[in-house]
């Protein structure tokens, strides 16, 4: 059990900064209000998690300009995406380990 | 106790990992097209494939002519471009309806790609049929149609349920087929707007819809 838990990362403990980054691995790129929507969460609640996906270096940010509209969308980093990748394998590992 | 514990993580680990899949497949593929869009859109293409007939071939108790005259062929490009704003119209309502039901937004980034990835077979082929039209080659534009929108499916199905590429590879296959046993574009035609789509739409209607409202 304890071998499994040590790929366990703390970033993706909370429920929605995981759900973020499963989306951001799934697509190329994806905008601040379609990942509101899609998640169902506040503003300000989303983007304190962005932040802190961001502050480990999983996230990039671009911001831009529709018209007038800031448009400001997110792409998963490299080491993010390795790091996505890990957890979902230690998540694969316990349940391996449950069922044996 | 500590089988309670447990029990309790297990439940928390299925859950995550649902979720993650969920929201991969949600964020990645377009769901609300609606399949009773597709019964319908069938429906309006058969119709129209029988007022076609009528209008291309005349019947006596014996034999059946096949006559052309003059606007003929602006009749039948009518009737075509009917079926195609009346389907396309009945597909955005019944689609906007299931996303309303579904509490999804029908404008997002996956709508948007799909529309961008359809677009260019599509309007390819909606320009050849009408060059081919112009040129007065009538027994390709029903072939023409059909492979053109076959590619325009297999194209836009990246975005949306994987069943929408072998509907658009049975239409292919029908258009090349049309090609090869000229003559009977009408009723290739019909096989590939009016039969293919009730079918699809049957089987997506009790595939995704019907699952999806009874939860």
């Amino acid at each position: 059990m304890k071998i499994a838990l040590s790929n366990f990362d703390k970033a993706f403990e909370n429920r929605i900064r995981l759900q973020i980054m499963s989306v951001l691995v799934a697509n190329d790129s994806y905008d601040f209000n379609s990942l509101k929507e899609l998640l169902d969460v506040t503003d300000g609640n989303l983007a304190s998690h962005l932040k802190a996906l961001e502050k480990e270096e999983y996230i990039t940010v671009n911001k831009s300009f529709l018209g007038r509209k800031p448009n400001t969308r997110y792409m998963a980093s490299v080491k993010g995406i390795s790091a996505f990748k890990k957890h979902l394998e230690s998540l694969e590992n316990l349940i391996k380990q449950q069922k044996s | 106790m500590h089988y309670k514990v447990l029990y309790m993580d297990d439940k928390h680990l299925y859950d995550e990992i649902s979720s993650i899949r969920l929201l991969m497949e949600r964020s990645t593929k377009f769901i609300s097209l609606s399949g009773l869009s597709g019964v319908m859109a069938g429906i309006y293409a058969l119709t129209g494939a029988g007022i076609a007939y009528k209008l291309l071939y005349i019947s006596d108790k014996t034999e059946v002519y096949r006559i052309y005259y003059g606007n003929l062929p602006m009749q039948l490009f009518g009737i075509a471009s009917a079926v195609l704003a009346l389907s396309i119209a009945t597909g955005i309502w019944l689609t906007i309806l299931k996303a309303k039901r579904k509490a999804l937004s029908v404008w997002n980034q996956s709508s948007k790609l799909l529309l961008l990835n359809g677009i260019v077979p599509l309007l390819t082929g909606g320009g050849f049929v009408l060059i081919l039209l112009y040129q007065e080659y009538y027994g390709l534009i029903a072939p023409t149609c059909l492979i053109f929108y076959g590619l325009t499916l297999v194209a836009a199905s990246q975005y949306t349920y994987g069943d929408v590429k072998w509907l658009g590879i049975c239409e292919i296959g029908l258009g090349l087929l049309s090609t090869i046993i000229p003559g009977y574009g009408l009723a290739f035609w019909a096989i590939g707007f009016g039969v293919l789509h009730i079918l699809y739409g049957t089987v997506m209607h009790f595939k995704y819809d019907r699952e999806n409202s009874t939860k």
